[in-house]
């Protein structure tokens, strides 16, 4: 692999920026004349606007313009979408409302946005939107997922009777309805996946311009995909066309999701720039960010499970309720369907598998993806049910998984999936050896003489990653493909440029990327640049979501490098006067293979680009583009062990070890690995102990900051414990599957397990704060 | 309005500033220290995290005036020109950082802590830098690699 190729832990080359305090993320931009944008944002979660009174603002120091919903549709700006059509089971699409950037007549949750101030200093637009008096007809509001389809609840759109947006089923109902029936031993648990709110340590920001001399915009934003943002902000929302709007996202702060989406503010920033004549920038307050990203999960799910005698699963069936908030947002009908039942077989081999989904208005804040997007939900089902099974049978809950495991390859699932490769038994193996699982019960007594109580919990996950075949979310909805392209530039003196689609917010991709090069020709990942996040230099991409940047990205890198590979090797050819076949790049030289004659990297590159003389007919230069389309998902798996300790007089759990062994196929910096599944258990760890956004029944945000909602720190945490067994997946050039979402996926079931087991109550919600626990402990 | 004068790192430099201009809005939009960030409006983050007359403060939550007189030294600052300082070598040895949003905070909080446990000839564990890291949010690592860094670095430090 040579030192810094596959496989080596290349330290990164974008550090020296961050920790210098020279990285340049959105809000570090700024322009001549810039001006600065405040949304005067609705208190209520559901109200009627009756008029907007902005006599007051517009009179305030700075404020050049306070703009309402009326004036952006005026304008011709189009309405938010969701981009991937959910049929009912009846065969109806699904319903979905309008959702002005602006609100125009209705604000559907606290924090829709109902006018903005323009304003020459963020405290003066600040100032002036609590100056803006709106009076607002204030209308019943329904938080409650369950609640909202009842007869007689609120309702937030007309196109959507009983707030219900689709209902959508997988699977063989009356096939695993008959499984139920005749089983030896059926599971039953009701579970809510709590609602979690991403986080991304850089609030989100967009700062936007118009050149009215070139009818020209660019757009810095807070944005894991420019081209699909671009594409959304010209071909939905008529801002501007393509070919003139720049999106730049620079350094952007994490985004877990959260900055898939094209939000209100961009757009409204966007046309403001154009209206005012100014540049106007928009950076979010951590309570905007609590308010108004998207958030994740809230899924109330009832699942059984049937087992034959012989404890092999024969029927699961699940029933989910998905909160979707108060607008459907970018990809949110995809989430608690594609990415959720389709995962519903975990890693064993069950025959029958039926789940319905409802997707249902309410009067919160937009749920769309949230790291993991879906595979969370559907691990928490399945994990949590296994391990209840297995307690209620008596059975040693690795045992219970080991009976079930599928261990032939390809495998179909009865819900669309069709599992490539794995070894679940070596990664379940390997987290036991790791834990001590043999010698839990011995640390089970010894905690007990210390007056706690010790648990041990497992996770056995499946995820799907490499999103996606395109002609295959095609068919089942999505409104794009999701391939990706990349460049590869070389230079007249061997340095090289890639320029990729995929965007990199904390995931090290200028390393990576690189050591694809280093690989291939045996040049320093010092020579390489890695180019993305702007759509004026990137042709295409569809950016970084569903832990696909490898599986698909790198792909596409490759399969950019196999063209330059084979130009390369042509022009040597000629010029050393050898067979094409006989040429070999390695470091950095190009050699006759058998002989002593050889040409630098550079020297090459040179002569593609003098052209002096270069095979017949071959045009100049050295640099090629790909698309790469995946032929299949790819499928991330592993298994996670988690051990607490419980204080019975508080209720507060302790992790006392995290084990983590997982398959990612192959790794090209495993030290980044690493970094990406610590990060993940740590949101996972998060979501099971900690976090909660929680609204009252007036639908208001009750956790809308740090204060209240509870954010893991250092001391929440352990160190973790981590291993990679690999198979190698076949459907991609690499052999990778992906890693960016595991840690979120495996690791809340294996916590709530082990807590469920030191307490000896399997009736346990997440997140098991120490009330939580304590009650359960005394129920 | 008020004029304030105070040293960023090693530079007399003065503004004018509201009085209700935060310190970090001064070193961000006066002086262009973009380094510094705010990730919160609560002091709870840390991503905006500086050192005042060699204490770690948060800066989103001090202001301009009240830094005047003071020697401030923001993640600029911190290198000996090319030469890293020991905490942020170590933060990219150990792969501390994913995003890098945090980052200036992180480090210069740890820095801090390092300089206070050594003189106070206290010990500087696991457990003692997970609790010092409580006011410093990173949704990016699990914390994992930012305790191997400081571990590292005040080893280094020794």
């Amino acid at each position: 692999m040579g030192m810094e190729g596959i496989g080596a832990r290349v330290k990164r080359k974008e550090d020296q920026r961050f920790i210098t305090g020279k990285g340049r993320y959105t809000d570090d931009f700024r322009m001549p004349g810039m001006h600065h944008a405040a949304f005067v944002r609705s208190p209520h979660a559901h109200a009627r606007v009756r008029s907007i009174d902005k006599s007051k603002a517009e009179a305030m120091p700075g404020v050049i313009a306070v703009l309402d919903g009326r004036q952006l549709t005026g304008d011709g700006i189009g309405n938010l979408i969701c981009g991937w059509m959910i049929h009912s089971r009846d065969g109806s699409p699904m319903k979905m409302g309008a959702w002005s950037a602006i609100a125009t007549e209705r604000v559907r949750y606290v924090g829709d946005a109902a006018a903005v101030v323009i304003a020459d200093s963020q405290a003066r637009a600040r100032a002036a939107a609590e100056a803006v008096v709106i009076d607002y007809e204030v209308l019943a509001a329904v938080v409650d997922p369950v609640a909202a389809m009842q007869a007689g609840a609120p309702q937030l759109h007309t196109e959507a009777p009983n707030n219900l947006i689709y209902d959508w089923e997988i699977g063989d109902a009356k096939a695993v309805d008959a499984a139920l029936a005749s089983a030896a031993h059926v599971t039953e648990i009701e579970i809510h996946n709590n609602r979690l709110v991403p986080n991304a340590m850089e609030p989100r920001a967009a700062l936007a311009s118009y050149d009215a001399a070139e009818d020209h915009f660019t757009l810095y934003t807070t944005s894991q995909n420019p081209h699909v943002a671009r594409l959304v902000l010209s071909a939905f929302y008529q801002v501007a066309p393509e070919h003139k709007l720049r999106v730049i996202a620079p350094d952007v702060g994490g985004g877990f999701g959260s900055k898939i989406y094209i939000y209100p503010e961009e757009i409204v920033c966007l046309w403001a720039s154009k209206r005012t004549g100014v540049p106007v920038k928009w950076t979010a307050e951590r309570s905007e960010s609590f308010l108004a990203d998207a958030h994740g999960r809230d899924h109330v799910t009832r699942a059984r499970i049937g087992f034959d005698a012989n404890h092999r699963i024969t029927g699961f069936k699940v029933d989910t309720v998905a909160n979707l908030g108060g607008y459907m947002s970018l990809f949110s009908s995809c989430v608690p369907t594609y990415l959720y039942a389709t995962l519903l077989s975990g890693q064993y081999d069950i025959a029958n598998i039926h789940c319905n989904v409802k997707a249902v208005y309410t009067n919160t804040a937009p749920v769309d993806a949230y790291r993991g997007a879906g595979r969370p939900e559907a691990t928490f089902v399945v994990e949590r049910i296994m391990e209840t099974a297995a307690r209620e049978l008596g059975l040693d809950p690795a045992e219970l998984r080991r009976k079930n495991f599928i261990r032939s390859f390809p495998h179909q699932t009865p819900v669309i999936m069709a599992y490539d490769a794995g070894d679940y038994d070596a990664t379940l193996e390997a987290a036991l050896k790791a834990a001590d699982y043999a010698g839990f019960a011995a640390r089970r007594a010894e905690a007990e003489k210390r007056g706690r109580k010790r648990g041990i919990g497992l996770s056995c996950y499946i995820e799907a990653c490499g999103i996606a075949p395109s002609a295959a979310v095609g068919s089942l909805g999505a409104g794009v493909g999701l391939w990706e392209s990349a460049e590869v530039r070389v230079n007249p003196v061997g340095t090289i440029e890639i320029l990729t689609g995929s965007h990199s917010h904390g995931q090290g991709h200028e390393t990576t990327f690189a050591q694809l090069i280093a690989e291939r020709f045996g040049l320093p990942v010092a020579n390489v640049s890695v180019l993305h996040g702007d759509t004026d230099k990137v042709q295409f991409g569809m950016g970084t979501y569903g832990s696909r940047s490898g599986a698909v990205g790198m792909s596409a890198i490759h399969k950019a490098l196999d063209k330059v590979e084979a130009k390369a090797k042509k022009i040597a050819a000629h010029l050393m006067e050898a067979d094409e076949g006989d040429i070999v790049i390695e470091n950095g030289e190009v050699k006759v293979a058998g002989t002593d004659k050889k040409l630098g990297w550079h020297e090459v590159c040179l002569a593609a680009y003098t052209a002096h003389n270069l095979p017949a007919g071959m045009e100049p230069g050295l640099k090629e583009t790909a698309f790469y389309d995946p032929a299949n998902f790819t499928f991330p798996a592993g298994a996670y062990v988690c051990e607490v300790e419980v204080d019975p007089d508080t209720g507060t759990t302790q992790i006392v070890q995290f084990v983590a062994a997982d398959d990612f196929g192959v790794i090209i910096n495993p030290m980044i690995v690493e970094g990406q599944v610590h990060g993940g258990i740590a949101q996972g760890i998060g979501q099971a102990l900690l976090e909660n956004a929680v609204y009252n029944a007036d639908g208001q945000l009750v956790t809308a900051s740090y204060m209240d909602y509870a954010m893991p720190r250092a001391d929440d945490l352990p160190s973790f414990k981590l291993s990679t067994h690999v198979t190698v997946c076949p459907n991609n050039p690499l052999g990778m599957k992906g890693c960016g979402e595991a840690g979120a996926i495996g690791s809340p079931p294996a916590l709530i397990n082990a807590i469920t087991n030191a307490i000896g109550n399997n009736n346990l919600a997440m997140p098991a704060s120490p009330s939580r626990v304590w009650a359960a402990m005394h129920a | 309005m008020a004029t304030v004068t105070l040293t960023v790192n090693g530079k007399k430099v003065s503004g004018e500033v509201e009085d209700r201009t935060l310190l970090v809005q001064f070193l961000r939009e006066n002086l262009n220290l973009t380094g510094t960030h705010v990730g919160c409006d609560t002091s709870q983050c840390g991503a905006c995290v500086v050192h005042m007359d060699g204490k770690a403060i948060k800066s989103c939550t001090t202001l301009a005036v009240q830094a005047a007189g003071s020697a401030i030294t923001t993640i600029e600052g911190l290198a000996d020109g090319t030469q890293l300082h020991p905490v942020q070598a170590a933060f990219r040895e150990h792969h501390g950082l994913q995003c890098g949003f945090c980052t200036p905070g992180m480090i210069m909080t740890a820095v801090d802590m390092i300089n206070r446990h050594k003189a106070n000839g206290s010990k500087l564990d696991e457990k003692t830098i997970r609790a010092e890291l409580e006011g410093n949010i990173c949704r990016c690592t699990g914390y994992h690699n930012i305790v191997r860094a400081i571990e590292a670095a005040n080893a280094a430090m020794a």
